[in-house]
């Protein structure tokens, strides 16, 4: 029997195959053990050699079943995914590789050897993770400093703010439009005021006080909710035919997106209030927030600007033609349409806000991941860091993952083309 | 009877490439006037001016008794009057063909949605699509979407309506149910400026034919007399190689 070791063929299929999955298994068993039993089964050749073992087999058992048309489906499958060509198949091996050295030890930590019981850090015993940090915590975690009795003027707000959103996707159309202007103009004075207090026997709340992921929530709804609108009409007015408005438009666009983010926030905190007048007051979460909101609303006019003039010119001439003005151009015909287009774009720019918010503990305002940052200095909790920031990477990317998702259904649903 | 369209002596350049030059023309209510011409000649442009989607830098445009201006304070008045058809088609790609067509005269001519609908679906019954009205302009065929555009100028209820080059980006095959659509409107006496390389259609329902070429209208003549004895060495030379 001939075998040509370079060029494995559909004739000897059988003993190609065998071959394959020797070396395929030498190369796994050899990983396996020296991941978890310590044990070096190649230990006798040279450290670097040894070093590459697994990886050198591999590449030798997944050439020997790199048959093409072998007419069986399974090993044409993972031929066809994982290893159709040696690079491919190199890359395959070093992902399947650090998928077995580090996901179980990593499952370890954060599951099996964890301490999810008791009250103290001294109920931590295991080498795993200590939840039991973010369980105490949990409180602080979610309100920030806001007093336990008067949390459910928090809870009542978001759950109201959950239910409008629920009912927008489940009562009909007609209700919708009013749902929206609700959400827009009435609930936002609703909530601050509820939250806030000082009105109808509610105690006065200092934005001081709140923190936590309520917090996270406030800033980045406030923030959202406007940054879109005035990213809009930064964008027409960058390509608006009057210079005043466009240069003053290209003007704010790039003065804020010239400066980062953490200097905006200090500013708005500790140089802001000497331009204001004697005797008047804004509130720092105010200051905050619009800060916030003006930078965003920067790189969402370039954004919205992008799909603008992805739109072909006919579009503007058959708008004009049936006798429709500028506005009544741009908000039936082009902003749907520039807009469904860089519905990638603009929630980029929403997750990039939400993750941006933590930056606010420069001026003293704690949101998710800065009374994580608290909580890890206190003197009963120290070395607790990892746990903290775990969970609050956990909690953004749930939001952060939520957002996209909406945003890929949306893309979907919008889609009018074919 | 008194022009429904003039333009006295105008004048565009682009940059300082001059497109159009020393045009005069008059058209009559109820007239049909097909342009034609050699491509770059300035057909387009010359009706693109008329609903001032390009503007023009020295002469008199006046459309309906309105001149056409820089001042010209309600430009959106006149182009509801005025009625366009382009070689893209340019439905709105977002909205069905129904609120394609309902979308001017509720935003514009402001009636009440219901009315809107019921003219949109007359107008689309008229280019015999009135099927095709709940789909999204990319389902439908390239003749059946120029139809539909064609639809959506109506429901404005013109009084002039511009063509541009209407079947240019058509199958063949598609062409005829586009310009059988644009016969009918003419024998129902629109004010029509049409600028098609179809010299059948032209022959049928044009009153007059305009030859352009370099910016300049080279030749105007009653229909007959244009295909028939052309004056200019050029329009023979042109007729020639299209017929």
């Amino acid at each position: 029997m001939n075998l040509i070791i370079l060029k494995p063929n559909k004739e000897n299929l059988q003993t190609y195959l065998v071959l394959g999955i020797v070396f395929l298994s030498i190369g796994f068993i050899d990983i396996i053990s020296n991941s978890f039993l310590n044990f070096n089964i190649t230990g006798f050749l040279p450290s670097i050699i040894s070093y590459l073992s697994p990886l050198i087999l591999g590449i030798l058992g997944l050439h020997f079943i790199r048959i093409e048309y072998s007419g069986n489906k399974t090993l044409d499958q993972i031929n066809k995914n994982l290893n159709s060509s040696n690079i491919n198949a190199i890359l395959s091996l070093i992902v399947i590789f650090i998928l077995i050295k580090y996901v179980p030890s990593l499952l370890n930590w954060a599951f099996f050897d964890a301490n999810f019981l008791g009250n103290t850090k001294e109920d931590c015993t295991g080498n795993g993770a200590c939840w039991v940090f973010v369980k105490v915590w949990f409180n602080r975690f979610m309100y920030g400093m806001y007093p336990d009795a008067e949390q459910w003027r928090i809870n009542t707000s978001f759950l109201v703010l959950f239910g409008s959103i629920v009912s927008i996707f489940v009562l009909p159309n007609k209700f919708k439009k009013y749902i929206i202007l609700f959400l827009l103009f009435i609930f936002p004075i609703i909530a601050l005021n509820l939250i806030s207090g000082g009105i109808f026997g509610l105690k006065w709340i200092e934005t001081g006080a709140w923190g936590g992921l309520s917090l996270t929530f406030i800033v980045s709804a406030f923030a959202l909710i406007f940054c879109f609108p005035i990213g809009v009409f930064l964008a027409l007015g960058r390509r608006s035919d009057l210079p005043a408005i466009k240069y003053s438009s290209i003007g704010f666009i790039e003065l804020w997106r010239g400066v980062p983010l953490i200097t905006v926030l200090f500013m708005s905190a500790v140089m802001f209030p000497m331009f204001l007048p004697d005797g008047t007051y804004m509130d720092k979460l105010m200051r905050v927030i619009i800060a916030i909101t003006l930078f965003e609303a920067a790189y969402m006019a370039e954004v919205v600007r992008g799909g603008l003039q992805a739109l072909p010119r006919g579009q503007y001439d058959a708008a004009k033609s049936l006798g429709m003005g500028y506005w009544r151009m741009h908000f039936l015909i082009i902003m749907p349409q520039a807009l469904k287009l860089v519905i990638p774009g603009i929630a980029n720019t929403f997750l990039a806000l939400v993750k941006d918010t933590p930056l606010i503990f420069v001026v003293g305002l704690l949101e998710l991941a800065g009374m994580i940052g608290l909580a890890k200095t206190n003197p009963e909790w120290l070395g607790m860091a990892t746990e903290g920031y775990v969970f609050a990477a956990f909690v953004f990317w749930i939001i952060c993952f939520s957002m996209s998702r909406y945003s890929q259904n949306l893309e979907k649903k919008l889609s009018t083309e074919r | 009877m008194s022009n429904i369209i003039e333009l006295k002596n105008v004048n565009k350049w682009f940059d300082k490439f001059q497109v159009l030059k020393e045009i005069n023309l008059e058209v009559k209510p109820k007239e049909k006037i097909v342009v034609c011409g050699p491509s770059g000649s300035g057909k387009s442009t010359l009706i693109r001016c008329i609903n001032r989607l390009e503007e023009h830098q020295e002469g008199l445009i006046v459309v309906d008794g309105k001149e056409i201006s820089e001042n010209t304070k309600n430009i959106e008045n006149i182009r509801a009057e005025v009625g366009m058809v382009f070689q893209q088609f340019n439905l709105f790609p977002h909205l069905s063909i129904l609120d394609n067509c309902s979308l001017a005269p509720i935003w514009v001519k402001k009636l009440p949605k219901k009315q809107a609908e019921e003219l949109a679906m007359d107008n689309l019954k008229r280019v015999q699509i009135e099927d095709q009205a709940a789909k999204f302009p990319g389902q439908l065929s390239g003749g059946q979407q120029q139809r539909a555009a064609i639809a959506r100028a109506l429901c404005m209820e013109p009084k002039i309506m511009l063509f541009d080059e209407p079947t240019s980006a058509l199958d063949p095959e598609m062409i005829k149910e586009v310009l059988d659509v644009m016969v009918d409107l003419a024998k129902g006496g629109m004010t029509m400026i049409v600028v098609t390389h179809e010299m059948g259609f032209a022959k049928e329902v044009a009153d007059n034919m305009i030859f352009m070429d370099e910016g300049r209208i080279v030749e105007r003549a009653k229909t007959n007399d244009f295909f028939e004895n052309p004056k200019s060495d050029r329009t023979k030379l042109f007729l020639s190689q299209i017929l």
